[in-house]
């Protein structure tokens, strides 16, 4: 079943045109994640699937009464503002005292209840909006840079974390990430933007798409796809010159 | 009872503080300071309208703060250098209030009981009006409470979970309204915004749930106008700024003691 949709949406922000004719369907129980460089429109497009902000052009069409679950990129909370953990599960629809520590047990930080929101550590901070994200069984859960500023293992963790979850609960999940090497083994299907769709498919047809490597595997030399070149026999740098259509294309536009 | 003008007095500065207080954690919490200076200002205006068009003083003054806060809200929400531009309008509006004030024929007016306010001659009928106005934005703030907390946290946040940030914003900036409207005969136009934001700053050290911290403030802010009308009466000070001093040395106080709070 479709979760939500997105046909020929182009967004505008600040006065450009950041993402142009997209045409998207996330269903049931997917894992899809969209990578992309900076300025590639991801989070817009996130923002555009959960309402945030207004296509120039096109349409989003959400499954009626569909709940999200969304963890934005950035959420920062004045210092005047006090706010314990448990009081931030109960936003906006209050919680049972059950409800919130059970939601703090399955994220892994069930000591923090009490804590302050301002005193918590990156990756404290993390899995309590995904704690939050989680609460009143969402169909989908929008994940924007949910692991920064956590390690390595931390972000290994985190990724177990929402895999199982997914199991568990059917959730489908679309996520924003620069974790490459993980992304490329968890997700059902990836989503290559820079201004626009650059290739989208399974991780293993994105990873040896000639726009993905254009992205992440010459221009970095390859240290950024080094996860799939492991399964690819085309080490050829000369061969990938030919392919820097996304890249151009957008500066073009 | 009412017959008493110091009761009177009392009961203005109680019902003010009701309703200044939790509209002032939100305007701390969102930053909003300077809004609240430049919507208070523009009370004046509201008064030489009303004085101009023989209207009661409170519906003019609800009128002009009402403009002033969606005209704010509608041009910060397009982010034209913020600061700059509630400086600008924050200043304008007391100019242009003050001049247009002068501009009325006829009448010689009291130009600082609108820029002070006059407490002690707060009527019968101006309690009501004052105690509608708290008993509304009182309402408003807890009717929106969980809305209006989820919004400023993050309006991304608010629009994932159902919400509509920007109507959370518009109650903000009716109550803003409404609360300068029926402040201005207590502390003033000048002092409005200093009842909005001292005593929830105030509060903050003594808080650890927004819940808390709103109720802390609107002690504060009674005891301040208590505290503040009997030092007028004692001290014979203007009324107005000794609500607000009371409201200062608290606020001076509670940071001084806030880094003892804060090691529990």
């Amino acid at each position: 079943m479709t979760l939500i949709e997105t046909k020929g949406l182009s967004l505008h922000y600040g006065g450009a045109t950041v993402l142009r004719d997209v045409n998207f369907s996330l269903s049931q129980g997917e894992i899809v994640t969209i990578v992309g460089p900076n300025g590639s429109g991801k989070s817009s497009l996130l923002r555009a699937l959960i309402g945030a902000l207004k296509p120039a052009s096109g349409t989003v069409i959400r499954k009626p009464g569909l709940k999200i679950g969304y963890v934005p990129q950035k959420l920062q909370i004045d210092g005047t503002l006090p706010l314990t953990v448990r009081r931030f599960l109960s936003l906006p629809v209050r919680q049972t005292q059950t409800v919130t520590t059970a939601a703090l047990a399955q994220a892994g930080v069930p000591e923090l209840a009490q804590r302050q929101m301002t005193d918590l550590s990156g990756g404290q901070f993390q899995r309590v909006l995904l704690a939050r994200a989680l609460l009143g069984s969402p169909d989908v859960l929008i994940l924007d840079e949910a692991t920064q500023g956590l390690d390595q293992p931390g972000a290994a963790a985190f990724y177990r974390k929402i895999e199982e979850v997914r199991q568990r609960t059917g959730v489908a999940i679309l996520m924003v990430s620069h974790d490459l090497h993980v992304v490329m083994a968890a997700s059902d299907r990836v989503l290559c933007l820079n201004g626009h769709v650059c290739c989208e498919g399974t991780p293993e047809v994105v990873a040896d798409a000639p726009e993905y490597r254009a992205l992440f595997g010459s221009g970095t030399q390859g240290a950024l796809a080094l996860y799939r070149h492991h399964h690819t026999h085309d080490h050829d740098h000369g061969h990938h010159h030919d392919h820097h259509e996304c890249g151009e294309d957008h500066n073009a536009g | 009872m009412l017959d008493d003008f110091a009761m009177r007095a009392a009961l203005a500065g109680l019902g003010v503080a009701l309703a200044a207080a939790p509209l002032g954690c939100f305007v701390v919490w969102r930053r909003m300071a300077y809004f609240g200076d430049a919507t208070s200002h523009a009370a004046l205006l509201g008064v030489a309208l009303a004085l101009a068009t023989d209207l009661p003083v409170v519906g003019g003054v609800l009128l002009v703060a009402l403009m002033m806060a969606l005209i704010i809200s509608t041009l910060t929400e397009r982010n034209v250098s913020t600061d700059a531009l509630l400086g600008v309008l924050a200043h304008s509006a007391l100019a242009l209030g003050l001049v247009a004030v002068s501009l009325i024929p006829g009448q010689r007016v009291d130009l600082s009981a609108y820029l002070f306010g006059d407490i002690l001659a707060v009527r019968q009928v101006d309690l009501a009006i004052i105690w509608i106005g708290a008993a509304l934005v009182g309402g408003l703030m807890v009717w929106r409470w969980q809305a209006l907390l989820t919004a400023t946290l993050n309006p991304d946040l608010a629009v994932a979970s159902g919400g509509y940030p920007k109507r959370e914003q518009l109650v903000l900036t009716l109550a803003l309204a409404v609360t300068v409207a029926v402040a201005i005969k207590v502390v003033g136009a000048l002092l409005i915004a200093a009842m909005l934001v001292i005593p929830a700053a105030a509060a903050r050290p003594f808080a650890r749930t927004p819940e808390v911290m709103a109720i802390c403030a609107v002690l504060i802010g009674g005891f301040s106008a208590l505290g503040g009308l009997a030092g007028s009466f004692t001290f014979d000070t203007p009324t107005g700024p000794s609500i607000v001093t009371v409201a200062a040395v608290i606020f001076a106080l509670s940071a001084a003691i806030s880094p003892l709070l804060r090691r529990r």
